[in-house]
C-alpha cells in the first residue's frame, strides 16, 4: 500500500474516509480545523458542513447517526464544552450509525484560553476515548471508534492534541468501506430522553461501560512493549513518543484506549516491573486508574510531572532532576516577536479610535482578540465564544443597581456572532441594556485560516448559500432601532458613530464591515508612502499597530512597500498629511466598495 | 542510523511550513523514518513559526530536544539566535541575511540586537550567512527565498540532489516550477 506523510488532521479526514462514513460535520477551532477542511477532498464520498458552533455541529452528527449513516463531528478542547449538553445526551441513545466526536486539545494554550483535559468529558459521559499517538495511529483509530460506536452502541471519542494533530508522519492509506445502509427508522424508547426513558437508558450506559472495560483489556493500541530493565513507563497519546526517547530500555504499557482503563492489562505490566513512570500531558487520568488497580506499586506521576504545558523529551528529563543534553546559552536582550493583526486589517481603525476615546472594550474570540496587545491595548476582557455581549450586560448593570454609569462598548467577530453572540444580544434586549454591542464583520472566519461561514455566502462544500444579513437580523429580527454600519477603513467615521452611540441610553449596534485583507488580491493596490519633509516623527502612524510601518534611522515613518496593502488607514491618522498613496491613480483597496467586492474582487 | 533533528525557523507568512513540507517527503523518498511538526494558530499572524523535522531508521518524538539538532534552517536572524538552544554541539547553522523587525521593535518599544551574528557564530560548529530574501528577488519573486534555504541545506547533507528535484517537480505547481528550480540551484551552489 503506497504511504503519505500527512498530519494527524489529515490521517483523521482519511480514516473517516476509508471508515465509510458519509457525513461530517464541526466548527473551526485550532487545532483542529484542518480535519473538515481535508474531508472536503472526499467530497464524493462524504457530505460535510459548518455548523454555526459546536453544539449544533454535533447534534447533526447525532442526527446522521439515527439514520444509520456513520458520522463525525470534530471541534477544538473548548468547543466541547458548548457541545457538553448533547454530548451527555448521545451517550444514554447509543449509535445507530457510528458517531465519533474529536476533540483537538491544546496542551501549552499554543491558541487556547485554557488547556482543560478532555478525557474527563470521557469519564464523565461515561463514553470510550481513544488518544493517537501519531498519524498511522490517527488514521487507524478512526476505522476502531466506527467499529467501537456500533458494536457497542456507543459514541466514541478521539482526543487530539495540538501536537498529533499538527505533526506530520507517514500513514499507510487503505480503501474505503461501503458504507451502510441509511434508513430513518423510529426508536422512541431509545432517542426521546423523558426521564421514564432515560432512566432505563442509564442503565444500559452502565452495562456497556463494563462490557467496555473488558475491551480495553485485549485492545489492540493498548500495548506492552517489554524492555531490557524493570522499569515501566505508563503513557498515552504524544506522551509515548517523548517517553521512548527518555526512556530507551524500559517496559512500556501503551494507552491507545486509556478510558476505560484495562484493568487486568495494567496489572499484568505491573508485575513485570518495579517502579512505573506515568507520562500523560495534563491531568492525571491514567495515573489516577493506576493507582486504583495497584496501590501498592511505586508510581511516579503528577508529583514529579507537571500539569501545565506540553511534555517533550526536554520536560521529562528536567523533571527527573537530568542534564540537558548541551550547554543553554543566554538569550537576553531577544525580542519576543509576538502575532498582530495583518497589514491592512479591517479592523485596526476601529481599535485605534478605542485608544482615541480611551475606552476598554470588552472582547470576544477571534484575530480582533489581537487588539488587545500594545500599541492599540484596546480590550480588558476575552472569556469565552459569545462573552463580549453577555460579560459586558452583567458589568452594566451591576454599576446601575450601585447606582454607577458607565461607557461599555463589546466586540464580536462575525463567526463568533453566529456561533453564540445572538443569544447574548438577545439578552441584551430584553434586559433593555444600553452599551453598544460592535460586530467587525469581515464576512470570513479568519482567525481559523479563512473558514467560510453563515455571512460569506458559501458553504464548506464549494456551493454558493444565502448569506445571514448582520444588520437585517439586528435591525428587523431582533428590533434593535440604533443600528448602523461603517466601512471598516473609515477611521472619523467609526469615531463619530462610535461617540453618538456609546452616549445613547439605548441599546445599539455598529457593524464595522469590510471583507479581511487577505481576501483581496494584494498585488493590485498602490501601498502608501512617506514623505520625510513632512514626516514629524510624532509616530501617531505607529501606534496603529501595522506591521508595515516602522521607523527609518532618523526616527522617520518609513513604510514597507511589500507588506502594505494600501488601506489608506495611516493616511487617514497623520496629523500633518505626511503619508499618501505612491501611487494617486492607482488601484485602492479602500475606493472599492464593499458589494464590488461581494461580486467577486476578492478571492 | 541514529535519529537527525533539523529545525526551520521564521516569520509566518515567509514560507516555512512549505519548506518544511518538502523537505519531509524528500526524507520520505529517501528512505528515512520521518516526523515532523509545526505550529499553528496565532503565530501565523506576523509571529515566530518553528517546523521540525526528524529522520532515521526510527523516530519517536517529533520534537528534538534541546542541544540536539543538527541544522538549524532560519528564514531571520533574530529567529536563528532565539532558537539556538536547540543546536547540537558542532550542529550547522544556515542563516537567511535578512531582518525583519518584531512589531514591538516597530513600534519602537524595543530594540533589535546588533550583534545576532557574532553570537551565532560563537555558538554555532558552522554558520552560513545567505541573502536568500535577495537572491530570490533577483530571480524574480521573493517569496522564492524559501527554496533557496532549501536548495543550501541540500547542499549540506547526504542525500542526493535528483531526490530533492524530484521533489519540487512533484510538489511545486507548475507555474512557479521554473522559478522554484533556479531558487533551488542558487542556494545549492551558494558559497559564502
Amino acid at each position: 500500500m503506497a504511504k503519505e506523510l500527512l498530519s494527524g488532521n489529515e490521517a483523521i479526514a482519511r480514516g473517516a474516509w476509508e471508515a465509510g462514513i458519509t457525513f461530517a460535520a464541526a466548527y473551526p477551532g485550532t487545532p483542529s480545523t484542518e480535519i473538515l477542511e481535508n474531508i472536503i477532498r472526499y467530497k464524493e464520498d462524504i457530505y460535510s458542513q459548518w455548523g454555526a458552533n459546536e453544539k449544533t455541529a454535533m447534534e447533526e452528527a447525532l442526527g446522521a447517526s439515527f439514520t444509520g449513516a456513520r458520522a463525525i463531528v470534530t471541534m477544538k478542547h473548548v468547543g466541547l464544552n458548548v457541545a457538553a449538553d448533547p454530548l451527555f445526551s448521545a451517550s444514554y441513545i447509543g449509535a445507530t450509525g457510528a458517531l465519533v466526536i474529536v476533540s483537538a486539545d491544546d496542551p501549552g494554550m499554543h491558541s487556547s484560553q485554557n488547556e482543560q483535559d478532555n478525557r474527563h468529558y470521557a469519564v464523565a459521559a461515561k463514553l470510550p476515548v481513544l488518544e493517537p499517538s501519531d498519524s498511522q495511529e490517527a488514521k487507524d483509530m478512526v476505522l476502531e471508534a466506527v467499529k467501537i460506536s456500533e458494536t457497542y452502541d456507543t459514541p466514541v471519542m478521539i482526543r487530539m492534541t495540538t501536537r498529533t494533530s499538527h505533526s506530520r508522519s507517514a500513514v499507510e492509506l487503505g480503501e474505503r468501506q461501503a458504507p451502510p445502509a441509511v434508513e430513518y427508522k423510529s426508536d422512541f424508547a431509545k432517542r426521546n430522553l423523558l426521564p421514564g426513558n432515560a432512566r432505563r437508558r442509564h442503565v444500559a450506559v452502565e452495562e456497556r461501560l463494563k462490557k467496555l472495560a473488558v475491551l480495553s483489556d485485549s485492545f489492540p493500541f493498548n500495548a506492552l512493549i517489554k524492555g531490557k530493565e524493570r522499569v515501566g513507563v505508563l503513557a498515552s497519546g504524544i506522551s509515548y513518543q517523548y517517553g521512548r526517547e527518555v526512556f530507551p530500555d524500559a517496559c512500556f504499557l501503551k494507552l491507545g484506549l486509556p478510558y476505560p482503563f484495562p484493568i487486568e492489562l495494567f496489572r499484568r505490566f505491573a508485575a513485570m516491573v518495579d517502579k512505573i513512570y506515568v507520562l500523560e500531558e495534563n491531568d492525571p487520568i491514567i495515573e489516577t486508574f493506576a493507582r486504583l488497580a495497584a496501590p501498592q506499586k511505586e508510581i511516579v506521576g503528577k508529583e514529579v510531572f507537571p500539569l501545565l504545558g506540553e511534555l517533550s523529551q526536554d520536560v521529562v528529563r528536567a523533571s527527573l532532576g537530568l542534564k540537558d543534553l548541551a550547554p543553554r546559552a543566554p538569550l537576553d536582550g531577544v525580542p519576543a516577536r509576538p502575532p498582530s493583526l495583518c497589514a491592512g486589517c479591517p479592523h485596526t481603525a476601529f481599535f485605534y479610535n478605542l485608544g482615541i476615546l480611551k475606552v476598554q472594550s470588552k472582547g470576544d474570540i477571534g484575530c480582533y482578540t489581537l487588539g488587545a496587545l500594545r500599541p492599540l491595548s484596546a480590550m480588558d476582557t476575552c472569556v469565552d465564544m459569545g462573552a463580549s455581549i453577555t460579560v459586558q450586560l452583567g458589568i452594566e448593570k451591576a454599576l446601575e443597581k450601585a447606582g454607577q454609569t458607565t461607557r461599555q462598548v463589546a466586540v464580536i467577530g462575525d463567526s463568533t456572532f453566529f456561533h453564540s453572540g445572538i443569544t447574548g444580544l438577545i439578552d441584551v434586549i430584553y434586559n433593555q441594556g444600553k452599551s453598544t454591542v460592535v460586530i467587525l464583520d469581515n464576512s470570513i472566519t479568519a482567525m481559523t485560516g479563512h473558514q467560510e461561514n453563515p455571512g460569506s455566502g458559501r458553504t464548506l462544500m464549494g456551493q454558493a448559500a444565502p448569506k445571514v444579513d448582520i444588520l437585517k437580523l439586528v435591525r428587523d429580527g431582533l428590533g434593535i432601532e440604533h443600528a448602523y454600519e461603517v466601512d471598516g477603513y473609515e477611521v472619523k467615521a467609526i469615531r463619530e458613530l462610535l461617540k453618538r452611540e456609546m452616549a445613547r441610553q439605548e441599546p445599539s449596534v455598529i457593524v464595522v464591515r469590510r471583507p479581511c485583507v487577505l481576501l483581496y488580491r494584494k498585488a493590485r493596490w498602490s501601498p502608501a508612502r512617506v514623505d520625510k519633509e513632512k514626516c514629524t516623527s510624532c509616530k501617531t502612524c505607529l501606534r496603529l499597530g501595522c506591521p508595515a510601518i516602522s521607523t527609518d534611522a532618523d526616527g522617520k515613518s518609513l513604510i514597507n512597500v511589500s507588506l502594505c496593502s494600501g488601506c489608506g488607514v495611516c493616511i487617514q491618522v497623520c496629523p500633518y498629511q505626511a503619508i499618501a498613496y505612491a501611487d494617486e491613480s492607482g488601484l485602492h483597496i479602500s475606493s472599492t466598495t464593499l458589494e464590488s467586492f461581494a461580486k467577486g474582487g476578492g478571492k | 542510523m541514529k535519529t537527525q533533528s533539523i529545525l526551520i525557523c521564521g516569520v509566518g507568512g515567509q514560507g516555512i511550513l512549505t519548506a518544511s513540507d518538502l523537505l519531509s517527503d524528500v526524507l520520505l523518498q529517501a528512505g528515512y523514518q520521518v516526523k515532523k511538526s509545526e505550529v499553528h494558530g496565532m503565530s501565523q499572524r506576523g509571529g515566530d513559526v518553528i517546523s521540525t523535522v526528524r529522520f532515521g531508521d526510527q523516530v519517536f518524538s517529533p520534537l528534538p530536544a534541546l542541544g540536539e539538532t543538527d541544522y538549524i534552517l532560519a528564514f531571520e536572524k533574530l529567529e536563528a539566535l532565539r532558537n539556538i538552544n536547540y543546536l547540537a554541539a558542532q550542529g550547522i547553522v544556515l542563516v537567511n541575511d535578512f531582518e525583519w523587525q518584531p512589531l514591538p521593535v516597530a513600534a519602537g518599544f524595543e530594540k533589535y540586537p546588533q550583534d545576532v551574528v557574532e553570537r551565532l557564530r560563537r555558538l554555532a560548529g558552522e554558520l552560513v550567512l545567505i541573502p536568500a530574501t535577495r537572491l530570490a528577488a533577483e530571480l524574480g519573486n521573493d517569496k522564492a527565498s524559501n527554496v533557496v534555504l532549501i536548495g543550501l541545506l541540500a547542499s549540506r547533507m547526504q542525500i542526493d540532489k535528483p531526490v530533492w528535484l524530484e521533489v519540487l517537480r512533484k510538489k511545486v505547481p507548475p507555474r512557479f516550477l521554473d522559478l522554484n528550480l533556479k531558487a533551488f540551484e542558487s542556494g545549492y551552489g551558494f558559497k559564502a
